[in-house]
């Protein structure tokens, strides 16, 4: 492996350069800025030729290759401590160097599309570059040092690009609020990667995991526990996850590539790399499971009432992460990893989908205000669309199948990593704890029902039934007209996600599908894969069980499919949603409201704080601090004029100066 | 011990008397006519009477500092012409770079006009504007 | 006698005296300072190239021991042709624009770097002072480059005044050293058997005389008026070149010729490298002038770097060589910024009140200050920061904690007076509706290059200070 590690700083540098091209060429030129082809290719290469090098080292490399690193040079050295900008290739970065490359580049050629129209097309594809560069620094990062910097990197991406459309305050809002809840969490983060040099006495994950030991039970816990704070922060889990369906207001492939397949999932890549250091605590893990679920049942419910395309798949996203951090505090890290790479391709389809959607009725409001109607409506609202398949047919027929494969219904990718999940969830209930898990796993359950659910309710209203723009409004008749499928460009990256996401799941069938023909089997590619990697719980489960398991995943999906589709087929949306909303009175309520948890933390903390500072902090700032700053600075100007006055300018008392300095040397010299 | 010094004392003594004696004799002497002129100072030929701050040709002082570096020059020349064949070709060489150098700087000096007496002495044409162009 | 290969052990002190002859040739027979200029740049660059690669050769003296070269000396040698190289690259766009463009400008930087070149060479006294002098007084002409301007006239004056009379007490002291140990060479007078009171004279003047060139309180009282009153391409050769020149030199001496004694002249740096901190930087917060703030900032930073002289370790001179170069590129630049707005209104535009809302109006320039100046208050990741940490951190580990306490507040107090500028540029609206022009690109270019090298050395120290290490036996 050694020999092929130093391909891994120009994967990482690839994207930079890409970057600063674009970016420094795009704020010289004016010319330049118009080469929109130019600028959208060279940043889809800048993501692609990684990719392929990445896939190079792949094919380099098998299931038990030792994790070589490669160090650029010693970054920061102070004392003991140093810190190199090193990589680490191993099976779990490259893992995930694959997804960001791979799903990065398609939506890069998908954005060239998406944005062609957009002034600031050099900008955002300068960022999304900048983004990708940041995310293989968190990824392939040989030390936590590094994996901090880029865990920043893709939080200021992330910030930028939320706020990429900056004029509108209420999307510069949403952009600020996600770097909020960021710093909350990375400030944990920070606080843990403290106290792991602390104990540890270095940043090197060779030496951290090598280092286990050296914890104590305690330790373990509340530094995991920091650990996790940073990552509820990044992947959007409670308590921090209220910013993401918020971060929908940056543009379509930024969802996409961002907040769904790649940047929220660094918390459970974080912790599948410490993997032998969380699942030291039993405590630990268990806590992460309980806000995995939690997580993933909230945001469940929350989608069930959302209108917002984009809000309904982001939400959506919030609870499949919930489901990845209930594989990890299951001991699944194969299975977590799993659910990541298959929830990058169909989330990314969904995504990439929707805003092939959000596009066309763009088009149409366009449209129809070029002919003079005055028909303002939200281009991202369900209610407004309805009988789409007929207009968008490729968009339809991608968007379904990346429906059906987050639903979970075999063979499509969705269902084998959330089977799995679910599996590894009942297996943790035969261990520590073991009652807590199966009530986990209940409500995992649950939620799948509710996913299939809800993902059918988002396709039906938006796809099937009646065009409804021109029931809405009486000037908006025959607008159908208007509406026309994406580009090819667009639409190609649709179907190779599509593709992928009925094909992806095969990397991780379940050994005893085929053992129960076969006697044993060794056909999970991806946890022979992660094999050394990460440290799994032991699955102890029978055969049986695990049929039992399977069929009953299946089961539960297919009953969400079938009840979505009796309630919503047939332009029965707002219809369906009342009846819904009725049955279920105040909860409808609740999970319509989002729990309320804005309201909560601007009640219990933003407003408390704005209080606190304007009555304590302003008055204690004001008079306390300033007025002794003020003193300080006075009295230094005080002093210095009164130095001042011996620098008069005349040369006498210059010279002056310099005998009494003459005398002093001496005088210490001579008389010690 | 005391003794040993009365030679140093006859000396004093010696000197003291001496001056008071010419003195004496120069008064007893010398014809006595005075003018305004014998009664000033004396101050190298200068004349001792008006303003201390007087302009001089700037050319006085180049002329005067010239001077001084080619007299040094002497003094490096002078022991190196003693004994220079003691020395060996090196240090002639070097002497050879020296008086090089020297005579560059004399080139320089030529050339900027310093010797040009009746010339406005050295002022270039740039620092006669105002220094600061205000743009 | 010297041969060839001794020859080539001081060549780019060679390459610079011939420069400086030849410029002046160039002056009196065409008088074209375009011409002078360009055969100024093509020297030091050159000079600047041999010095870069001396680093990597071996260290060792020649001439009988007159000389010292290799290692620390070519280190100071890349730092002065550092210096000179941009102040050059940068002198001409502004005496340009300022009318004082005249060829001789080049021709007495060359023999000052000359002067310094020999400086941080030299291994005896008497060729220290040599250099010494040649540096100072080719300084004095160029600080009244500007004849006809009051200011400037006066500066050049008193440097002269007070630089003669610093020089008689360096050489009082060199003699005196002599009469103690029979020797001018540094190895021989560290070596003195007998030290009595003229040894300690001769080392307590020899303090005096480096003082004065390093402008450390109370032997600074020139400096703000020197820098203030000189042109300002100028000031930021004088800044840069002879301060780094001076205190490799001064390294030299007391590494070499006064290790023993270094208890003794430990404490009095230390006393004046508190005193230089705290007046220098007081007297900083006070000024408006960003020339005369400048000035005293650089006063400021000659007691940071005391502090590492006073640590007298290894490490410690190590560190100070690498401050020396992180000053060297910032101080440039910042000046290079000062004479570039500068030039559009006068001799007299650099009130920080001037500089209100410049910061807009060529943001590069005002990007590239704000380099500059975060680089000096010591904030990573620029290279000031890494050249504090390093002198601090060695003083540390020889016990001067107090030292580097008032060290650290003073860095802290100096923020306010280096953001006050970037404050003015920025953060104020514009009064008097100047138009800035684009400097040119060569001007910006190497304005850039010091602020990426800046940056560069802030991220990745590593590779100088390894280097710097190796000549001081210290391995990091």
């Amino acid at each position: 492996m050694d020999a092929y590690v130093h391909l891994v700083p120009w994967i990482v540098l690839i994207p930079l350069a890409g970057f600063l091209f674009n970016g420094l060429l795009g704020m010289a030129s004016g010319t330049f800025r118009e080469q929109k082809n130019l600028i959208g290719g060279v940043a889809t290469l800048a993501v692609f030729i990684p990719f392929l090098l990445a896939l190079w080292l792949f094919f380099a490399m098998s299931g038990d290759s030792d994790a070589a690193t490669v160090s650029l040079f010693t970054w920061i050295e102070a004392g003991s401590f140093t810190t190199d900008i090193g990589y680490r290739l191993d099976q779990l970065s490259l893992l995930m160097t694959l997804v960001v490359t791979g799903v990065g580049a398609l939506i890069h050629l998908y954005a060239i599309g998406y944005m062609a129209g957009d002034e600031g097309f050099w900008k955002f594809f300068a960022f999304m570059n900048l983004f990708i560069f940041a995310m293989l620094n968190l990824v392939l990062a040989d030390n936590m040092l590094l994996l901090f910097l880029g865990w920043e990197g893709v939080g200021l991406c992330s910030y930028l690009l939320i706020g990429f459309w900056y004029t509108d305050m209420a999307k510069s809002d949403a952009a600020k609020k996600a770097f909020m809840y960021n710093r909350v969490g990375d400030f944990a983060f920070l606080i843990a990667m403290f106290m792991i040099f602390q104990i540890v006495g270095s940043l090197r994950f060779e030496d951290i995991l090598s280092g286990t030991g050296l914890f104590t039970t305690d330790q373990v816990f509340i530094i995991g526990l920091l650990i996790l704070i940073g990552a509820t922060g990044k992947s959007a889990q409670i308590p921090l996850f209220v910013w993401l369906p918020d971060a929908m207001a940056g543009p379509t492939p930024v969802s996409a590539l961002i907040h769904a397949a790649t940047m929220v999932t660094s918390g459970i890549y974080v912790i599948s790399r410490l993997s032998p250091f969380f699942m030291q605590s039993p405590e630990l893990m268990l806590f992460v499971a309980v806000i995995g679920a939690f997580t993933a049942v909230v945001a469940a419910t929350i989608a069930l009432t959302k209108y917002d395309i984009k809000a309904v798949l982001a939400y959506s996203t919030v609870s499949q992460l919930g489901f990845m951090f209930l594989a990890l505090g299951s001991g699944a890290y194969v299975a977590a990893m799993f659910h990541v790479v298959t929830h990058a391709f169909f989330k990314a389809c969904l995504f990439l989908g929707s805003g092939s959607v959000i596009h066309a009725m763009h088009h149409v409001e366009h449209k129809l205000h070029e002919e003079g109607k005055h028909v303002h409506f939200d281009a991202q609202d369900m209610r407004y669309m309805g009988g789409l398949r007929k207009y968008l047919p490729h968009t339809y027929k991608t968007f379904l199948i990346a429906t059906i494969a987050i639903a979970g219904i075999p063979p499509l990718a969705g269902f084998f990593s959330k089977d799995e999940i679910l599996v590894m969830t009942f297996n943790a209930g035969m261990g520590t704890y073991g009652a807590v898990y199966i009530g986990l796993w209940a409500i995992a359950l649950i939620t799948a029902f509710m996913t299939a659910f809800y993902m059918f309710r988002l396709t039906l209203g938006t796809f099937h039934g009646e065009f409804r723009l021109p029931q809405k409004f009486s000037e908006a008749k025959g607008a159908e007209e208007h509406l026309h499928e994406s580009p090819v460009t667009m639409t190609s990256v649709l179907w190779v996600l599509a593709a992928l996401s009925i094909v992806g799941g095969f990397i991780g069938i379940p050994n005893f599908v085929v053992a129960t023909f076969t006697g044993t089997a060794d056909v999970n590619l991806l946890s022979n894969w992660l094999d050394r990697t990460t440290m799994d719980a032991d699955l102890t489960l029978s055969k049986l069980v695990e049929w039992f398991l399977l069929f009953g995943s299946v089961l539960v999906a297919a009953a969400g499919i079938f009840v979505a589709y009796r309630l919503y087929e047939g332009d029965q949306l707002e219809a369906s949603d009342a009846r819904i909303s009725e049955r279920f009175g105040a909860m409808y309520q609740v999970w319509s409201d989002k729990y309320k948890i804005d309201e909560i933390y601007e009640g219990a903390i933003v407003r408390p704080t704005v209080r606190f500072s304007e009555r304590v902090l302003d008055v204690f700032d004001k008079k306390g601090i300033d007025g002794f700053v003020n003193f300080i600075a006075a009295a230094v100007r005080f002093t210095g004029g009164v130095v001042r006055y011996f620098q008069t300018g005349m040369i006498q008392s210059y010279a002056y100066g310099i005998v009494l300095g003459v005398i002093l040397v001496i005088y210490m010299l001579l008389f010690r | 011990m005391l003794e040993q010094y009365i030679p140093v004392l006859l000396l004093v003594a010696l000197a003291v008397v001496t001056a008071m004696a010419f003195i004496v004799l120069s008064r007893l002497l010398g014809p006595q006519r005075p003018a305004s002129n014998k009664l000033g100072a004396y101050e190298s030929g200068m004349d001792p009477v008006g303003q201390a701050r007087d302009r001089y040709s700037v050319s006085f002082y180049i002329i005067a500092m010239e001077f001084i570096v080619f007299d040094l020059e002497v003094i490096f020349i002078y022991p190196f012409a003693v004994r220079f064949q003691e020395f060996g070709a090196g240090t002639f060489w070097a002497m050879m770079l020296f008086i090089f150098i020297l005579f560059l700087g004399l080139v320089y000096t030529l050339k900027k006009g310093s010797f040009d007496w009746t010339a406005v002495p050295l002022q270039d044409e740039q620092s006669q504007e105002s220094s600061y162009k205000i743009s | 006698m010297e041969s060839a290969n001794e020859l080539l052990t001081i060549l780019p002190l060679i390459i610079i005296g011939a420069a400086g002859l030849f410029v002046m040739m160039l002056d009196a027979f065409t008088g074209s300072a375009r011409l002078a200029y360009l055969a100024t740049i093509l020297f030091s660059a050159a000079a600047l190239a041999v010095a870069v690669s001396d680093l990597f050769g071996p260290m060792g003296e020649s001439f009988h021991g007159l000389i010292t070269y290799g290692g620390t000396s070519s280190f100071g040698m890349v730092l002065v042709m550092t210096g000179t190289l941009f102040s050059v690259i940068l002198s001409r766009d502004y005496l340009e624009k300022t009318g004082m463009h005249i060829a001789e400008v080049y021709s007495m930087i060359l023999f000052a770097a000359f002067g310094m070149l020999l400086l941080v060479s030299s291994n005896n006294l008497v060729t220290l002072f040599l250099g010494i002098e040649t540096m100072s007084i080719s300084l004095y002409v160029l600080a009244g480059l500007v004849k006809n301007h009051k200011k400037s006239v006066e500066a050049a004056l008193k440097y002269f005044l007070l630089g003669a009379f610093a020089t008689g007490f360096l050489l009082y002291g060199i003699a005196l050293l002599y009469g103690a140990s029979g020797s001018t060479f540094l190895v021989d007078i560290a070596a003195t058997e007998d030290k009595g009171m003229i040894y300690w004279a001769g080392v307590g003047l020899l303090l005096v005389g480096f003082f004065f060139k390093i402008s450390a309180v109370p032997f600074h009282m020139w400096t703000p008026d020197v820098y203030q009153g000189a042109p300002t391409t100028i000031t930021a050769f004088m800044a840069t070149a002879s301060k780094a020149a001076a205190f490799v030199a001064f390294i030299l001496v007391l590494s070499r010729a006064l290790p023993d004694a270094r208890a003794d002249w430990s404490d009095v740096i230390w006393l004046f490298a508190l005193l230089t901190m705290v007046v220098g930087n007081i007297l900083a917060l006070v000024q408006d002038n960003v020339k005369r703030m400048l000035a005293y900032s650089s006063i400021a930073h000659a007691g940071y770097i005391m502090i590492g002289l006073a640590a007298g370790t290894d490490a410690a001179y190590s560190a100070v060589l690498f401050y020396l170069f992180a000053y060297t590129l910032m101080n440039i630049g910042a000046f290079g910024i000062v004479a570039y707005y500068e030039w559009h209104k006068g001799y007299d535009f650099t009130e920080v009140s001037n500089y209100s809302g410049l910061g807009f109006k060529q943001p590069i320039m005002g990007v590239l200050m704000s380099v500059f100046l975060f680089s000096m208050v010591g904030i990573p990741p620029f290279a000031g920061f890494i050249g504090k940490y390093r002198v601090f951190a060695a003083a540390v580990d020889e016990g001067l904690i107090s030292l580097v306490i008032v060290g650290v507040l003073a860095s802290a107090a100096s923020v306010y007076y280096y953001l006050r500028v970037l404050v003015h540029l920025f953060m104020k609206e514009s009064e008097n509706g100047i138009v800035l022009s684009r400097p040119g690109t060569l001007y910006t270019a190497s304005l850039l290059i010091l602020a990426a090298l800046t940056i560069f050395f802030g991220i990745n120290p590593g590779v100088l200070t390894d280097l710097l290490g190796s000549f001081w036996t210290v391995q990091y």
